[in-house]
């Protein structure tokens, strides 16, 4: 059976059905309307004023690739400038090839691209060395709190030093339905109750961050990728099969299978969870060393170098972190009220 | 596992130490131990027991909801939990002490077999199982069949509004809402204490409902809605003021969990001890802080016995519908993680639904029809509102009656429009339209299931009806001129 005309232009034939409402279009109408739907998000949102620098967090995934891409397509309209903002993690056999590809696009969009490596900013600790240092103490598995905590400072960091005064990540919906998903099996209330909405406005000196393709669904992610010939690094990280995020994100495949509008929905209930107020954490300050937004006396990213620094690796992920403000021989005054988490110097995703 | 806050333990990959033969009861340290609860902790038989039953008790004696001798109707599904919470409730009334319970219990039972499609032999069958299973308790036990449901048209909808009033008049003195409750309500001829079979169009009626659901998941939705209005209902005749459910803290944490998949959000309501939505009568879970283990552990000990019936989704595959999922996911997490249950629980507690911003906190907004819970309509310029647009501008699932309405929001009839609907020219022409506005997120996403509304019960239908009349006729009541001789007197106008 031939296959039927494309909805939107009706002259050429369709070639592909969108996943959400099953509409059949052809692919210059899909990514015609991919990118409306971009550009509506980001107008109605106001989350990037003309004249935004901006910049994109690119890891040669398929995500920051069809941002960039996306972005990059629709600045005149925006009025906006980008850069890309690329982060060198030190994970031996993965980073390289990624960044390989980021290099490719940017030469070919003719994109200014800085590279920020954790090995440069974080005194030479590479996430194979941190992986090893976490291993050594049996828990390999929290290398990936690391990741991310020191992933979004390096991101902060590699916009500064080009002047942007915008962030944009390309997570789409199902990293927001996974995210709410991993929370809650976590207990991370209070990560739960900020993260709904488009993006932060950037508390603390922090750049406002946000996601412009919140509500694309990763699908549609990728066929615009394909209809565009997008070349981007398809692999995963080393080190994901021990992240707690699969778990998160196996559940999210069966949802979607039993009923298809299960990530929107998570992405509904989402929107509306607030801490109990008995429950609300008192308002941060500043960190002692770097000055960023903390709850605490250090900021999650110097408590976590901290920890990796003494030889002690877990120190900053748990409950009793009592040892984090001494510098004497490190020894665990007390136990510290079990609230909510310590925020990180940005907040949360 | 990554959980927030956790400490620094052993890895993973060994398990807790397994209790030795010689080891003693770690409570009263004499006892030879029965039971291990959590990771390593073994009781002994008493120990258990003393245990289990306290739990109970601290969790009716924190939340001082229940007055004495208030009538508490409890609810029995069959099943372990609420087997279990019957037989704590008849431990404790029947104690001779200073702490005895001081309620005046009644249990109800509602038959699901309808919705199941078990033929009428077996649901007589499995009735009469029951029904042995109480008979010496000595107890009012009321059976209340699902197809009641449907003959109690004219009533029901009064009793919501009677609900509504009561829960804005007299929000804090629950005990005084029910004199008024059962004052307003014109008193409906009490139906018998054991309802006679259900007639065979009811019980057609209602097989017609579930099987035109597409769904396992929308039909297990619609299945716990209309068994929540039965038991209210039941408990407004017979003039009960709280009912107790026997959810226990593993049922919670999945229903906690269906609830979030499902759009409704935190479900605070769902899960916390108390649920007040329904304003005179309060919906209490004396059992959330007991995992299934430990009931399952209970209930073997000391036999209490239960029934099983089968339900919706009883042999189901696991990936049938979103509760099984989800059920079988945070089992098999459990297994590997046994603090999860705990975690998601714990974490529900700490999460409340936000409001609507800026909106004040006295005012409850209007509610939805089916699980009453405050709306969270989006308006046009959310997010998800604008998700679920590009998802539902279609004009092959649309009713061709909608697409003439303005493209950026989206009509009401498969979207989720705003106030503005109300003003849409297809809302008298398409019913279904009337009653999907009144529904919160999650239940207009489970009425996507049901391709036409008709075989709904009458009462949901009728209530629809009332409160669309009353919405329009206090829009247009900023217009209408204080005049005597012109003023406008529609017909059923509340």
């Amino acid at each position: 059976m031939p296959a039927p005309q494309c909805a939107s232009c009706r002259k050429a034939r369709a070639a592909l059905r969108r996943p959400r409402s099953g509409q059949a279009l052809c692919g210059t109408c899909f990514c015609a309307a991919f990118e409306a739907e971009v550009l509506h998000t980001v107008v109605a949102g106001r989350l990037l004023p003309p004249g935004a620098v901006v910049a994109v967090g690119a890891s040669g995934g398929k995500d920051s690739t069809v941002l960039a891409h996306v972005l990059r397509e629709l600045a005149p309209r925006l009025a906006i400038s980008l850069h890309l903002v690329a982060v060198d993690e030190g994970i031996g056999g993965y980073r390289d090839a990624a960044l390989a590809a980021v290099r490719r696009q940017a030469a070919r969009w003719e994109l200014p691209l800085t590279v920020v490596a954790y090995a440069e900013l974080f005194g030479g600790w590479t996430m194979d060395a941190v992986a090893r240092s976490t291993a050594g103490s049996g828990r390999s598995r929290s290398c990936c709190t690391f990741c991310g905590v020191l992933r979004r400072r390096a991101l902060e960091e590699g916009a500064r030093r080009v002047g942007a005064t915008h962030v944009v990540t390309g997570h789409n919906a199902d990293d927001m339905a996974e995210t709410v998903l991993m929370n809650f099996l976590r207990g991370d209330a209070g990560r739960l109750a900020r993260g709904g909405g488009l993006g932060s406005p950037g508390e603390g000196g922090a750049l406002p961050r946000c996601r412009p393709l919140q509500l694309a669904s990763q699908k549609e992610v990728v066929l615009y990728a394909h209809f565009r010939r997008l070349d981007y690094f398809s692999e995963e990280c080393v080190y994901a099969p021990e992240a707690f995020r699969g778990h998160a994100r196996e559940l999210l495949k069966l949802l979607e299978a039993a009923r298809p509008s299960a990530v929107l929905d998570l992405v509904h209930s989402a929107e509306r969870l607030a801490l109990a107020p008995a429950a609300r954490p008192p308002p941060p300050g500043a960190c002692s060393r770097c000055g960023a937004l903390a709850s605490r006396a250090l900021c999650q990213a110097c408590a976590l170098l901290d920890g990796l620094n003494r030889g002690r690796p877990r120190l900053a992920i748990g409950k009793g972190r009592g040892g984090l403000d001494e510098e004497g021989p490190p020894g665990r005054r007390g136990s510290q009220p079990s609230g909510p988490p310590a925020s990180e110097p940005i907040p949360g995703f | 596992m990554c959980e927030v806050g956790e400490d620094y333990r052993a890895p993973a990959g060994q398990p807790p130490p397994r209790p030795g033969r010689e080891q003693k009861c770690v409570k009263c340290k004499e006892g030879l131990p029965v039971v291990v609860i959590r990771a390593g902790d073994a009781f002994c038989r008493d120990c258990f027991k003393a245990f289990y039953v306290h739990k109970f008790r601290a969790v009716l004696g924190k939340n001082r909801l229940i007055f004495p001798g208030e009538k508490v109707l409890l609810a029995w599904s069959g099943g372990p939990s609420s087997s279990s919470m019957l037989w704590q409730v008849l431990e404790g009334l029947s104690r001779d002490s200073a702490k005895r319970l001081r309620f005046v219990p009644g249990v109800v039972y509602a038959d699901e077999g309808a919705a199941c499609g078990q033929s009428p032999e077996d649901r007589a069958k499995t009735v009469a199982e029951a029904k042995a299973g109480l008979a010496e308790r000595r107890l009012p036990v009321v059976f209340s069949l699902p197809p009641s449901v449907l003959r109690c048209s004219a009533r029901e909808p009064v009793g919501t509004e009677g609900a509504y009033k009561a829960a804005v008049d007299s929000f804090l003195q629950q005990q005084h809402a029910l004199g008024e409750e059962q004052q307003s309500l014109p008193c409906p001829p009490r139906p018998p204490i054991r309802a006679g079979p259900p007639t065979a169009g009811q019980t057609e009626a209602l097989s017609t409902l579930f099987s035109s659901v597409e769904t396992l998941t929308a039909k297990e939705e619609l299945l716990r809605t209309l068994r929540t209005h039965l038991i209210l209902h039941v408990a407004r005749t017979h003039g009960y003021s709280k009912v107790m459910m026997g959810d226990s803290c593993t049922r919670l944490a999945i229903k906690l969990m269906t609830s979030l998949a499902l759009g409704r959000g935190p479900s605070s309501w769902s899960a916390g001890f108390s649920d007040e939505r329904h304003g005179d009568v309060v919906v209490v879970r004396p059992m959330r802080e007991h995992t299934l283990k430990e009931v399952a552990f209970y209930n073997r000990l000391f036999a209490v016995p239960s029934v099983f019936t089968p339900a919706v989704d009883t042999k189901a595959p696991e990936k049938a519908s979103i509760h099984r999922l989800m059920e079988a996911f945070i089992l098999r997490l459990q297994a590997q993680f046994p603090s999860t249950v705990s975690t998601v629980y714990r974490t529900s507690e700490k999460l409340v639904k936000a409001p609507r911003d800026g909106c004040a906190a006295g005012t409850p907004g209007p509610r939805c029809l089916l699980c009453m819970c405050v709306l969270d309509v989006d308006t046009a310029d959310s997010a998800t509102a604008f998700g679920a647009q590009t998802s539902s501008q279609l004009p092959q699932t649309q009713p061709p009656v909608a697409q003439a309405e303005a493209p950026t929001v989206s009509c009401c009839c498969t979207g989720m429009g705003a106030a503005l609907s109300a003003f849409c020219s297809c809302r008298e022409e398409d019913p279904r339209a009337r009653v999907i506005e009144q529904l919160c997120y999650g239940c207009r996403v489970n009425m996507k299931d049901l391709p036409s509304l008709d075989p709904l019960p009458p009462y949901i239908l009728a209530e629809a009806q009332l409160r669309s009349q009353r919405a329009e006729a206090e829009q247009i009541q900023e217009y209408l001129l204080e005049d005597r001789e012109d003023e406008d007197a529609r017909p059923g106008e509340s």
